[in-house]
């Protein structure tokens, strides 16, 4: 029987066991390929989408989990008018290396602004729990903060 | 080996993170020109070519894997051959249909000399050996920029360069001595005159390569030395960099693996009844080593091939444990045959003359790469021909590699190499397992193919950072200064920079050498390779003496560096920003570490607060690459190096049992996060030395940093890694 979600904006209709995790069902079966495989335990982040806004990691979750739900992935963080402040800011700090962890990074760092967008560095540190392996986090850390201190001037 | 000649060859080489040379070897007279790609490009040399629209298109040889190398070489070729950098384009080097990489046998085949065939697997070796005897002094890898930038694009871009202002002169019958370049364009003040490289590439093509093009003055650089935007990270934002396992192909299926436990164990017998009616299974395949099933996505062939019923034959390994092991390397330490590095003055006799010789034993595990993105590898053999696409740091020695497997000639063979999520050693040409499960299957099938590992089997078949044990004996002399030195060490493989254990320091008497062991671990590169290890050795050894001889640490090493101004230089800098000799509070306190390797020096501060636990708040790293062609690119190597070395230093452990890896996955080798990896503060010295790697630099003195701060904090010295598991009371 399908299953169906919401995925970055649009009904999507899948038909497959409900135990299958929704990486598998984004990038095998629905060819959507930025959201990557790691360690398929939730261990490492890099399968990381947001459900319902909140931060998800889809290589441990059944896709049942997400019927009715709204998935939105990496390829559905840009706005429709170019790419979002996050993204942005990854660009203009230069945040990625290798690459490999950052769609779920972007993910991750994008729910946790959305939930609080001047979260200062040691909030960023405790609720941000990817890996990434070329050790990009100090130039993380100046993106989000670049951010966070337009958010914060935007307030005042 | 027949003598090669430096005159036969314009040679680079290169491949990061890895150590090993990747290089090119071509001929100048054959190197001329390539046939046109089409009308309108024309190959000016292997590098680059000149676009009617005045684009320039360069291709890059190296591998992507966040290094930056995909923009950096560029820049050097840039630099000059004086073109516009928005008008460069840039391509990874096959892509464009003309196989660079293949330019290495061509240079050696169409030579006065043959490849030798006993090389033709390890191309790396090949080109360590052709480089040496060339007499480059090349020892290892962090080579991009070192050997593809200095020896290859800055001489094609000069070379270019040359030659498009001699058709110039030539079209205006002018002095090319008073023509010059300029962003994408050659002028003549005199007559006013201009064009650009696009209308002049067709006559610059006819126009011989000069063997010696003239370089540029590096005062006179305009695109070097500053920061540029990596081409690669727009892509890398927005989820549409491809990787490997990003392939997608018509028909193609998905294998999953599942490798015998033990080093070399076999399958014995299997049972797939249970799984082969679940959905969207394919096939079940035994190949050497491993069971193979493949369906029509990964999660089903992941989760049958775990759920088949295998029976592994454990082989000749079965008893194997690296507990063992080490007992068997301390014992061969102490009484087995020592191969001698360096013999300086007289050791012995300095070390049986002190009433009282300072003694220490360091170990260092196996150490697993763990790349973000595991293993894998897309195959298709159609019509005895093989098509591959796969992440690696060889293209051409994977290509090898997968020729042998499928028992085809390499021109059967057709390689699509993809950019990698990390590759730190791993994804070379003799480490290519992966490749060849892939090739197996492959083999097996009427379809395409994506074999993917799964993380458990990554962390349990990768070619591990050797495990080592490292004994010192030093006497001091009446200053405290160490006198004689000797430092044996074991060796499973892989130690191929032996300079890599000489002291940087100035001791008369020195004894350094090895015992060499064999085991059935598969050991490989490993980002900094043997500086990963002997870095910690050294610089814990030293900071022991000073502790001895009653010294600061950093006074300590400064005295015996009096003779080497760029290494003081770099220290004393970093002794600055780190705030050295300066009161911290309570159980908290900095250690310095400082190694020289792939051509750079680097310093780093640790600062380490010590509780119940260790927590590194501050790493301050001073590097020295002799000139900097990115500067934001190699800041951020060396932040990567500094938590890349870090988390090795604080948890990284590959332990064996019965023949198999313990480990596996990040919950058991885990990896630094956030919450825990410390600011970070990067400075440079440029002292226009030769130029040095950027890579694998930051990773060999971080360890060591935070052992000697450990021990500054609390006078407890660790002399095994990984930190978390040493006792601190």
């Amino acid at each position: 029987m399908a299953i169906t979600f919401i995925l970055n904006g649009r009904e999507t209709a899948v038909d497959v066991e409900p135990e299958m995790p929704l990486l598998w069902v984004l990038r095998d079966v629905l060819n959507l390929t930025g959201t990557k495989f790691a360690c398929g335990i939730g261990a490492c982040g890099a399968c990381t989408v947001q459900l319902n806004g909140q931060a998800a990691r889809s290589c441990v979750l059944p896709v049942s989990a997400v019927t009715g739900a709204e998935v939105t992935t990496i390829e559905g963080l840009a706005e429709y008018d170019g790419l979002n402040p996050l993204q942005l800011a990854w660009i203009e700090h230069q945040v990625p290396q290798c690459g490999y962890c950052q769609s779920g990074l972007l993910m991750a760092v994008s729910a946790l602004l959305n939930k609080n967008p001047a979260a200062d560095t040691e909030e960023l540190r405790q609720a941000v729990t990817n890996i990434c392996r070329c050790g990009s986090y100090e130039a993380v850390k100046r993106a989000v903060q670049s951010l966070t201190e337009k958010a914060e001037a935007a307030d005042a | 080996m027949p003598r090669l000649s430096r005159r036969g060859f314009l040679i680079s080489g290169g491949v990061v993170g890895g150590a090993m040379l990747l290089g090119y070897l071509f001929i100048p007279r054959r190197l001329a020109l390539h046939p046109a790609a089409s009308n309108t490009q024309t190959w000016l040399t292997s590098w680059v070519s000149v676009n009617a629209d005045n684009t320039i298109t360069v291709l890059v040889p190296q591998a992507e894997m966040g290094q930056g190398v995909l923009t950096t070489l560029p820049m050097m070729l840039a630099e000059e051959m004086e073109a516009d950098w928005d008008l460069v384009r840039i391509e990874t080097a096959p892509a464009s249909g003309f196989y660079v990489t293949d330019n290495i046998a061509q240079g050696f085949t169409v030579g006065e000399v043959a490849m030798p065939a006993a090389l033709q697997r390890l191309l790396d070796y090949a080109f360590y050996q052709a480089a040496n005897v060339m007499d480059l002094q090349i020892t290892g890898g962090s080579a991009s920029v070192r050997f593809t930038g200095q020896w290859g694009m800055r001489r094609a871009g000069a070379a270019a360069r040359a030659m498009l202002i001699e058709a110039a002169a030539e079209r205006w019958a002018v002095d090319p001595a008073a023509c010059y370049a300029r962003l994408s364009e050659v002028r003549h003040d005199g007559s006013g005159r201009h064009a650009s490289f696009g209308e002049l590439a067709e006559a610059a093509a006819a126009i011989p390569p000069p063997l010696q093009p003239a370089l540029k003055r590096p005062e006179d650089y305009t695109l070097c030395g500053r920061s540029v935007a990596r081409r690669d990270v727009p892509a890398k934002v927005t989820g549409e960099q491809h990787y490997a396992m990003d392939v997608r192909l018509e028909n193609m299926h998905y294998a999953a693996v599942r490798h015998a436990p033990v080093f070399g164990g076999e399958v014995a017998s299997y049972d797939a009844e249970a799984i082969k009616n679940a959905p969207g299974i394919r096939d079940v395949i035994q190949i050497p080593g491993a069971m193979v099933v493949t369906a029509d996505n990964y999660w089903r062939a992941s989760q049958a091939v775990n759920a088949m019923s295998i029976e592994f034959s454990d082989g000749e390994q079965a008893d194997f444990s690296t507990a063992a092991l080490f007992e068997t390397l301390a014992e061969k330490l102490t009484g087995g045959e020592v191969e001698a590095d360096l013999e300086q003055g007289d050791a012995s006799q300095q070390l049986a003359l002190t009433g009282s010789p300072i003694t220490a034993e360091y170990r260092v595990p196996f150490l697993a790469h763990a790349t973000m993105e595991p293993m894998n590898c897309t195959a298709h053999w159609e019509a005895s021909k093989l098509t591959l696409w796969v992440g690696t740091q060889d293209p051409l020695g994977t290509r090898a590699l997968a020729a042998k497997v499928a028992d085809v000639a390499m021109e059967a063979v057709t390689l699509n190499p993809m950019q990698l999520g990390g590759g730190f050693g791993r994804r070379i040409s003799f480490t290519g397992n992966f490749v060849e499960d892939a090739v197996h299957v492959a083999k097996h099938v009427d379809y395409p193919v994506q074999v993917i590992w799964s993380r458990e089997e990554d962390m349990q078949h990768d070619y591990y950072r050797p495990a080592t044990i490292s004994r010192f004996v030093a006497a001091l002399n009446a200053k405290g200064a160490p006198e004689a030195w000797r430092n044996h060490y074991t060796d499973i493989g892989v130690n191929q920079a032996r300079a890599a254990a000489f002291p940087p320091y100035q001791i008369a008497h020195q004894e350094i050498g090895r015992v060499t062991h064999e085991t059935p671990v598969p050991v490989s590169y490993w980002r900094s390779v043997e500086h990963s290890y002997q870095g910690f050795f050294i610089e814990s050894f030293i900071d022991e003496l000073a502790h001895h001889a009653a010294v600061d640490p950093l006074a300590y090493r400064l005295r015996l560096l009096v003779e080497k101004p760029r290494y003081q230089a770099v220290l004393r800098l970093a002794a600055d920003k780190a705030g050295w000799g300066k009161p911290l509070p309570e159980r908290t306190a900095l250690g310095v570490a400082i190694v020289e390797s792939f051509g750079t020096i680097v310093a780093e501060i640790a600062r380490v607060k010590v509780s119940d636990t260790v927590e590194v708040e501050q790493i301050v790293a001073v590097a020295d690459p002799g000139e900097l062609i990115n500067p934001a690119t190699a800041r951020a190597q060396i932040e990567s190096g500094i938590l890349f070395g870090l988390t090795a230093a604080l948890y990284g452990r590959i332990t064996v049992e019965k023949g198999r890896v313990v480990q596996t996955n990040f919950p058991n080798y885990p990896m630094i996060k956030l919450a825990d990896a410390p600011d970070i503060e990067v400075c440079f010295i440029e002292s226009r030395a030769v130029i040095g790697g950027m890579g694998e630099v930051g990773t060999p003195p971080v360890a060591a940093a935070v052992t000697n701060a450990i021990f500054a904090a609390t006078g407890k010295r660790l002399r095994e890694l990984p930190i978390k598991d040493q006792s601190l009371s």
